[in-house]
């Protein structure tokens, strides 16, 4: 067999966090068309904020403080660019950069933090039976839940009023101009849902891993953006139903084709030109597609020429 | 319904580009008015419905609508109370949405419940919807989950002006709304906007460069040219002029002749 159970199950619990991160890419690249380039900076606090509050003894506030914490980064992103006019890229760099100190602070002036020995949620839930199929399991079905009630309410949200909203500050700026849709409102909501999702991420990742780093988040923009992808061309660009479970689809798939690598003996030092490529693959493969097709299409005329 | 006195804007002031694109505008409509604009290029037809609409504000002078004065209200605030169509038809709408959730925006935003933001489209919204569409006869009522993307301009601009109306506003501005259609699409569009303005009486400013529409349409004519209102013809005036008339009133009032490359006589 390619991948061992074990790497299939890591896999699928990264892509379930992953998923996260790709969910807020979703709604701030896809439905506002914002780049927002905190997401790495974002990721981190997640985990610095998250970590911290568990060491605190506080595991089932993790969640929501980093859920918080994310939020008030995209606060600020939103705040950069809708009331004091810097450009989206922009506002996105200025406040990853700044959350690089605020993370360092968050984890007390220390580039690493260990969570190795405290209850957290996940040793929590894991501990609820000692049967092994639940202590090899818990993880993923916990990943899974929050994944799970992430997506049904961010596609309920989309329904509502103000999620319309934002859906229409991202497709036709004029419209929103001309009707009652204040798009400094939209944005700043939509990227505090966004970037709290990125925190939640952020926050999960710490847990599972039990330690975190400064420089974790570095690249997961890329990610998130390959796994965005990735599932767009496969599912589309119709219903909002059928993009968050593309996003979520392709999440999975982007760590699943980095656990065959991991599975190849591909070196760790190659990791990050892996990501590259499939990255680049997944963007090209819309592209790709229609060249094939246009192809096909001369070869079949080519054919019928030669016919007449 | 409308009052603007005094309405003058300059832009770029102090620089070698400064142009007065409002000189002291007033105008007052009263409701349930249909007042027709025409003028010449740059003549400040589109900025006096900027203006109006809140995209900036104006330098001097108040802008009054329904008795409330919205001189500095912010334009997403003032949209509540008016419906605006433009020349581009994929000006109005959210191409990736359906035009059931376009209309759902359209009908929250103007509804009752200002506050609501988790209210969602219910099925006696849904329905009302449907009939809204069929009104148009389009056969937009059976696609209602498609994206607006799929559809023509002319459909567009017709669902745009349902979108502006199936809430009456208080006031519609609708800036040259036919000009980017072919012929057939925009009487459709023109015959759908005379229904809708005549069942709500809902006061209407229209900017056209279609003579012959400015004297059909509506039942008050107003000629503008270097920022100014030069001529305001309405009532029994209004109803035995002709195209060559109002050619020659223009001429008297503005010193000079109407050029606009875009103008159509017939």
């Amino acid at each position: 067999m390619l991948l061992s159970v074990v790497t299939l199950r890591t896999a699928l619990e990264m892509g379930a966090i992953y998923s996260l991160v790709a969910l807020a890419l979703f709604i701030s690249f896809s439905i506002l068309n914002i780049a927002d380039l905190s997401t790495d900076g974002c990721y981190t606090l997640g985990f610095a904020v998250g970590a911290t509050v568990t060491l605190a003894g506080h595991p089932f506030l993790a969640l929501p403080a980093a859920m918080l914490a994310g939020a008030l980064s995209g606060f600020v992103t939103a705040f950069l660019q809708t009331k004091l006019g810097v450009e989206s890229i922009l506002a996105g760099i200025i406040v990853n950069t700044g959350l690089y100190t605020v993370n360092l602070a968050v984890m007390g002036w220390s580039s690493n933090l260990s969570i190795f020995g405290t209850d957290t949620l996940l040793s929590l839930v894991k501990g609820l039976s000692s049967a092994k199929v639940w202590t090899d399991w818990s993880t993923l079905i916990l990943l899974g839940t929050v994944l799970a009630a992430a997506a049904v309410l961010v596609g309920l949200f989309f329904r509502t009023r103000l999620g319309l909203s934002i859906r229409a500050t991202g497709d036709n700026a004029d419209m929103v101009r001309a009707s009652s849709i204040d798009p400094a409102f939209t944005i700043t909501v939509g990227l505090c849902v966004a970037n709290s999702l990125t925190g939640l991420a952020g926050c999960l990742t710490g847990l599972v891993n039990k330690s975190c780093d400064i420089n974790l988040g570095t690249g997961m923009v890329t990610v998130a953006l390959a796994s965005l992808i990735i599932g767009e061309t496969m599912f589309g660009r119709f219903s909002m139903g059928l993009r968050i479970l593309g996003t979520i689809v392709g999440a999975c798939i982007y760590r699943i084709v980095i656990a065959l690598a991991l599975a190849a003996d591909v070196p760790t030092e190659c990791f990050k030109l892996v990501s590259a490529l499939i990255v680049a693959a997944a963007i090209a493969m819309p592209q790709g597609r229609k060249l094939i097709a246009l192809q096909r299409q001369k070869l079949a005329r080519r054919k019928e020429g030669a016919k007449c | 319904m409308l009052k603007l006195t005094g309405v003058t804007k300059t832009f770029g002031p102090g620089t070698v580009n400064e142009k007065r694109a409002l000189d002291g505008i007033d105008l007052h409509l009263a409701p349930g008015a249909f007042a027709t604009i025409v003028g010449s290029n740059g003549a400040g037809k589109s900025t006096l419905f900027h203006a109006i609409a809140g995209v900036f504000f104006p330098d001097q002078g108040s802008v009054l609508l329904g008795g409330e004065d919205i001189t500095f209200k912010p334009e997403h605030r003032r949209s509540r109370e008016m419906g605006r169509l433009f020349q581009d038809p994929m000006k109005g709408t959210a191409p990736h949405m359906t035009i059931e959730e376009n209309l759902a925006l359209a009908y929250l935003r103007a509804g009752r419940h200002q506050h609501a933001y988790f209210s969602r489209t219910s099925r006696a919204d849904r329905a009302f919807f449907r009939d809204q569409l069929a009104k148009l006869d389009m056969g937009l009522e059976d696609r209602m989950k498609q994206p607006v993307g799929l559809l023509s301009g002319g459909q567009r601009q017709a669902l745009t002006l349902l979108m502006a109306t199936m809430v009456p506003p208080k006031i519609l501005l609708l800036d040259e709304h036919t000009a980017a259609l072919d012929p057939a699409t925009a009487d459709k569009v023109l015959r759908i906007t005379r229904e809708v303005v005549a069942e709500h009486k809902i006061t209407t400013m229209m900017v056209t460069h279609n003579m012959h529409q400015a004297l059909e349409l509506g039942d008050r004519t107003l000629m503008m040219d270097r920022g100014r209102i030069v001529l305001d013809i309405q009532g029994e005036e209004r109803k035995n002029m002709t195209v060559k008339d109002l050619l020659e009133r223009f001429r008297a009032g503005a010193g000079k002749d109407l050029d606009n490359d875009r103008i159509l006589l017939s």
